[in-house]
């Protein structure tokens, strides 16, 4: 997998909010690649820059607010932190799209499902209009909605949640895109109807070269997708590696603690275990590692000085003292 | 949908029984009426043959009675300076007004949905600013103000245009202005509130993330939503356009049904009066029939089934 070419590479990005308090470090250096056809998972608790890092990529920050301190983000060969908004705007929905969390309000409530699909067909194709009303119906039926032709001149109201995130990801999909970014796709919809998103997200990658970024709290939806998982805690990544040693080794605490408190379907003797307190607001993030609060085996050393990414093998960590400990440190950041 | 139809004109017809038996009693407080139409100097014989002659010496309650049997006919006597039929007088002046109040909602809404759409998406940039001093400036000038300095700078000084009067489309800028300017106002604040609203849904974020042109979002996938709560407004706007068209019509002496209905009450022209109440009530109602079939049209969340 490893062979393949990159289709975006994100070096150093840093991207800071204003706020009333003055400026939060959202994503605070944040460095990663993904290669073509793969799946890659970005994990973390609620706020800790996992949404923030796919909306640089996609150049839809909430400006003036947030906006890219610093650092790259190459897409097929350009940097997207150079290019202008009319450049972006033709990679979104084209070659970059997103998939977001509500599918019940991330369709506009007073048009139509093809008044809405048309739109990136029309934005991005030369395609005429009975032309794009075919591709739609049938990227809608590859997406399993039946009855296309009738949903088609339906308004959003009219489906169920499912039905709606099937459709956000036609939306997605339409103009085959290069890359997409999947933000939370499945949190807000009921679990038997996840397991058939998943299904259908699967069998798309299947048939495609298509890269996807997975953004997740949900290990679970992890396991079943990814090729590799990154975790994010507090703007920055603390440890990333292929899907399985993560799950198998573990070697930051955090992650640890995120995979202890995942349930288990045949046990139900003890508590479910949590990590104790929460995401430090970004304003208060300790001088040391951002974790260490929270961390069962924090020394002073993690409280004084910010640990450094390292590498073990193919396994990053951002640790002072990793769990389950590789044998050596190849290199470091 | 046929249910709806008449739970509606129920509402219609309890609306304009509430409304003539309000008006009837208030402005019987005002007086008599029957001074008025005599020299001062008549003899009191006289007066008193008068007021039999038109009814008013009778209780309150019969005139009422007899009044209410009428009107439900459709007939609300004659003008008592006129003595020509009082429905049909006020029937005259609807055109003038209707043309003088939809020209000014025409002319408001051009304005300010433009205005308030761009305020909303350059918020708190200078061009947000001086729209909405302009805006505030609008709302805070009275109107008969506005009114008369608007005749002064472009009827007396430069001599542009009439001072007033009715007839062509020249004559309706001056008082189409003035009556606009107030509606302007609120139209073009609410269009910007609730343009800033609709901007932080997540489907504007989708349809940003779909490569979609700001100035497509702006006007088309933003603006059908904003427009859902301003109609409720224009529909409000427009009963007080039409109704509150009053002291834009005497300063321009428009011959519209608010200047009838200010002349008819100075002179006690009670048919008048009631023809006028009614037919305004009516408009009224169908209007807001009218806004609320509109509203289902634009919103397919509530259509009627």
């Amino acid at each position: 997998m490893r062979e393949r070419a990159p289709i975006l590479e994100v070096r150093q990005l840093k991207t800071h909010i204003k706020t009333a308090n003055g400026i939060v470090k959202a994503v605070d250096g944040v460095d990663f690649t993904i290669y073509e056809g793969e799946t890659v998972g970005i994990v973390g608790e609620s706020g800790c820059g996992k949404s923030m890092t796919s909306l640089s990529v996609m150049g839809l920050l909430p400006k003036p607010m947030a906006y890219i301190e610093s650092g790259h983000i190459h897409f097929a060969g350009r940097d997207l932190t150079q290019l202008s908004e009319k450049e972006m705007r033709k990679l979104r929905g084209n070659d970059i799209s997103m998939i977001f969390q509500e599918p019940m309000t991330s369709l506009n409530p007073v048009f139509t499902i093809g008044q809405q699909l048309s739109e990136p067909l029309k934005q991005h194709t030369r395609l005429n209009k009975k032309e794009i009303r075919n591709a739609v119906i049938s990227m809608l039926q590859s997406v399993g909605i039946p009855r296309a032709e009738q949903i088609i001149d339906e308004y959003p109201h009219q489906l169920s949640g499912g039905m709606r995130q099937r459709v956000m990801i036609s939306l997605a999909m339409l103009c085959q895109p290069k890359l997409l970014i999947a933000d939370e796709p499945t949190t807000a919809l009921d679990v038997t109807i996840q397991a058939q998103i998943l299904e259908l997200m699967k069998a798309i990658k299947a048939t495609t070269n298509m890269a996807m970024m997975l953004i997740t709290h949900d290990l679970g939806v992890v396991a079943e997708m990814c090729d590799r998982v990154m975790v994010m805690y507090a703007g920055q990544v603390v440890e990333s590696a292929d899907v399985r040693t993560i799950f198998n080794r573990p070697t930051h605490p955090y992650t640890q603690g995120l995979l202890a408190s995942m349930p288990t379907a045949n046990e139900r003797k003890g508590e479910l275990s949590s990590i104790p307190g929460s995401v430090p607001r970004p304003d208060e993030i300790p001088p040391g590692c951002a974790f260490a609060p929270r961390c069962s085996i924090a020394t002073d050393r993690c409280r004084q000085e910010r640990p450094v990414l390292q590498a073990y093998e193919n396994q990053w960590t951002r640790c002072w003292h990793p769990i389950s400990k590789p044998s050596e440190v190849t290199h470091a950041t | 949908m046929l249910d709806y139809l008449i739970k509606r004109t129920v509402q219609v017809l309890v609306v304009l029984f509430l409304a003539l038996t309000t008006v009837f009693f208030i402005i019987r407080l005002s007086g008599d009426p029957t001074a008025l139409f005599l020299p001062p100097d008549a003899p009191r014989e006289q007066l008193e043959e008068f007021r039999k002659a038109l009814g008013f010496d009778r209780p309150l309650y019969v005139q009422y009675t007899e009044f209410m049997t009428n009107a439900v006919q459709g007939d609300f006597g004659n003008s008592l300076r006129t003595r020509e039929d009082a429905l049909q007088t006020v029937l005259n002046r609807i055109p003038a007004t209707f043309q003088l109040a939809f020209t000014a909602l025409g002319l408001s809404l051009l304005i300010a949905i433009p205005i308030g759409i761009n305020s909303a998406y350059k918020r708190n940039t200078l061009f947000d600013q001086t729209g909405v001093a302009f805006t505030v400036l609008g709302q805070a000038l009275p109107s008969f103000w506005l009114g008369l300095i608007l005749i002064y700078v472009f009827a007396v000084q430069f001599k542009w245009l009439p001072t007033g009067g009715g007839g062509s489309m020249i004559h309706l800028i001056l008082p189409a202005l003035t009556l606009a300017a107030y509606s302007v106002a609120r139209f073009a604040r609410f269009t910007r509130s609730t343009m800033l609203d609709v901007l932080r849904k997540d489907y504007i974020r989708t349809a940003k993330a779909s490569g979609i042109p700001m100035y497509k979002i702006l006007s088309v996938y933003a603006l059908k939503n904003t427009l859902i709560p301003i109609i409720t407004l224009v529909a409000l706007d427009l009963g007080v356009l039409l109704g509150g068209a009053v002291i834009v019509e005497v300063v321009f002496a428009w011959p519209g049904l608010g200047r009838l209905l200010m002349q008819s009450l100075l002179n006690r022209d009670f048919p008048v009066v009631m023809a006028g109440v009614f037919l305004i009530a009516f408009i009224y109602s169908v209007i807001n029939f009218v806004v609320d079939v509109l509203y289902a049209y634009v919103n397919p969340q509530i259509r009627y089934k």
